[in-house]
């Protein structure tokens, strides 16, 4: 018996002849950060609202606090979904008070929005109601969180303080699943899982993800022609700055597409983003 | 060619939107700009094309007709079809006849549209009508591409096809300013300048940006002493005012060196 806060095990779900969650296994532990990536239509949105309890399984379990998803299990977990859910013409104090009297808590306003907590919330600036929905989402002291794109549209000074917030809570015990595709974001995460049409095709940390996908950095004074060169031969290419990556490539084939552009090749390994959509274009 | 702005500052009423920025915007490159919402990006690329006023300071860009913009989650018309759209744009840019027939093929190709034309645009996914978007902005190859945050919820298979389609516009010669709020893209431009409140805070190549942040980022095991600490993944960070030593890096990476200098910035103005 697991003691996990959430867990899946071989969920499926279907609608009619389409699959969009495929035998998907997933945990998220007390204190632990897991992050769930894939690229639009990977299923990730479609897992969710079964974890919430709006979409029943079609095959395999999903359970909350053990048991199937209720609403007594729901009132236990705290969701931040990407629209954020607040109300724009209610105050921030306004807004965590009636989330607070939804869940029969009382919300105080975080010391950070005291100054803003008569100030309608459609008029603050985004970074700060992404810090009233967090309030508004662990006002009710949940055991789980669960975040859709946390950190979307923040400066990185906005971004570190609510991860810090996320990791705060994590060390008080409280298990979170991050929905993401922003790398810095997959980053702060203790454990991984990466889906694919429905399925997970690989979990784990970042180097279980990245796998043995090798990116060749091609530097050289012509980095248009390059470019232009290996993308005509289908080469999978990134811009970095001034030169030019080739992901999942080997060596001979650059060579073979740069043709007699002049150009240093350096064989690193792939980002976490680089890898990702080389496993999407596999499948 | 060098587009840009110097010295520029806007002013809505007694707010000020920029304050002293300036960015140059060099043709067959791209400039990153980076902020968070109210940072200045907009207001920035609104400057450009002019239909912002300048309250001080320098504009320096063609006229519209040779300007292409993509604003931000909209550019393309819902409501038409993917044909219609390019049809539309076609016709108020004046691109026709054999040149709109290449151009056409050109940009269905790459944002992978070919059998979706007669698909209305507000029914395409996030990710294609971005990539629709920016194909619209450029279909009349502007010298100076102006995009604000074209990547914004776009995930992470499609934002690999835009970058390729805005890594071809500037090897195809286009000066291109883009916004996003993403470090990880700035990695992928030539230029990055970092705005904060309508201010410049970092600006320079990647490199330059990590030298020039004051003081240093520390990283450690556990939570340093002082105020300005913040977690990363399984390590800690720490800003601290004082230098490194000779040889050592300020920062680790961009992350770190725009938190660091967002927090020297909060220091000074205490």
């Amino acid at each position: 018996m697991s003691d996990a806060l959430l867990s899946a095990d071989s969920a499926t779900r279907r609608f009619g002849d389409f699959v969009a969650v495929d035998s998907v296994s997933l945990e998220v532990r007390a204190g632990e950060v897991v992050g769930l990536l894939g690229a639009n239509g990977a299923g990730k949105t479609t897992l969710i609202r079964m974890i919430l309890g709006l979409l029943p399984a079609s095959e395999g379990s999903v359970a909350l606090f053990g048991a199937e998803p209720s609403r007594e299990a729901r009132a236990r977990l705290g969701y931040v979904p990407q629209g954020l859910g607040l109300w724009h013409d209610l105050t921030v104090a306004e807004n965590l008070a009636f989330v607070g009297d939804v869940y029969g808590a009382t919300i105080e306003v975080p010391d950070a929005l005291a100054g803003l907590s008569t100030r309608p919330v459609g008029g603050i600036g985004l970074g700060r109601q992404r810090q009233v929905a967090f309030a508004a989402a662990l006002g009710h002291s949940p055991e789980l969180l669960v975040l859709d794109e946390p950190t979307s549209g923040v400066d990185p000074l906005s971004r570190a303080r609510l991860w810090d917030a996320i990791h705060e809570a994590a060390d008080s015990g409280v298990g979170v699943l991050v929905t993401t595709h922003y790398m810095q974001e997959a980053q702060q995460c203790d454990r991984l899982v990466l889906m694919s049409q429905g399925r997970e095709v690989a979990a784990g940390g970042e180097a279980d993800i990245v796998g043995d996908t090798r990116t060749i950095a091609v530097r050289t004074d012509r980095w248009q022609d390059a470019f232009e060169a290996l993308d005509a031969a289908g080469v999978m290419t990134m811009l970095a700055g001034t030169h030019v990556r080739a992901v999942d490539a080997t060596e001979a084939q650059v060579r073979a597409a740069l043709g007699d552009i002049p150009a240093q090749l350096e064989s690193t390994s792939a980002t976490l983003e680089e890898a990702m959509v080389a496993r999407e274009r596999a499948a | 060619m060098t587009w840009g702005v110097s010295h520029l500052s806007v002013r809505y009423g007694d707010v000020a939107a920029l304050t002293d920025v300036s960015v140059d915007v060099v043709a067959g490159e791209v400039v990153a700009l980076v902020g968070g919402d109210g940072a200045g990006k907009t207001t920035l690329l609104r400057a450009m094309t002019r239909t912002v006023p300048a309250s001080g300071g320098e504009v320096r860009a063609p006229g519209v007709a040779e300007i292409g913009f993509m604003p931000t989650q909209a550019g393309v018309w819902r409501e038409l079809t993917v044909d219609e759209n390019i049809a539309f744009v076609a016709s108020a840019q004046g691109v026709k006849g054999a040149d709109l027939a290449q151009r056409r093929a050109e940009l269905l190709e790459a944002t992978g549209l070919t059998q979706a034309t007669d698909r209305l645009a507000g029914a395409l996914s996030g990710g294609m009508r971005q990539k629709l978007a920016f194909s619209l902005a450029m279909l009349h190859r502007p010298p100076l591409l102006l995009l604000d945050e074209p990547s914004t919820g776009v995930d992470p298979v499609s934002r690999v096809d835009l970058w390729r389609m805005i890594a071809q516009a500037a090897a195809d010669g286009a000066a291109i300013a883009m916004a996003t709020t993403y470090l990880d893209e700035a990695d992928r431009a030539s230029n990055v300048v970092v705005l904060d409140a309508g201010e410049v805070l970092l600006a320079g190549t990647p490199a330059r940006v990590l030298e020039s942040m004051p003081g240093r980022v520390l990283s450690s095991p556990t939570r340093g002493p002082g105020s300005f600490t913040w977690r990363r993944g399984h390590s800690y960070r720490e800003w601290v005012a004082e230098d490194p030593p000779a040889g050592v890096a300020r920062a680790a990476d961009l992350e770190d060196a725009v938190v660091g200098a967002a927090l020297a910035k909060e220091a000074a103005s205490v």
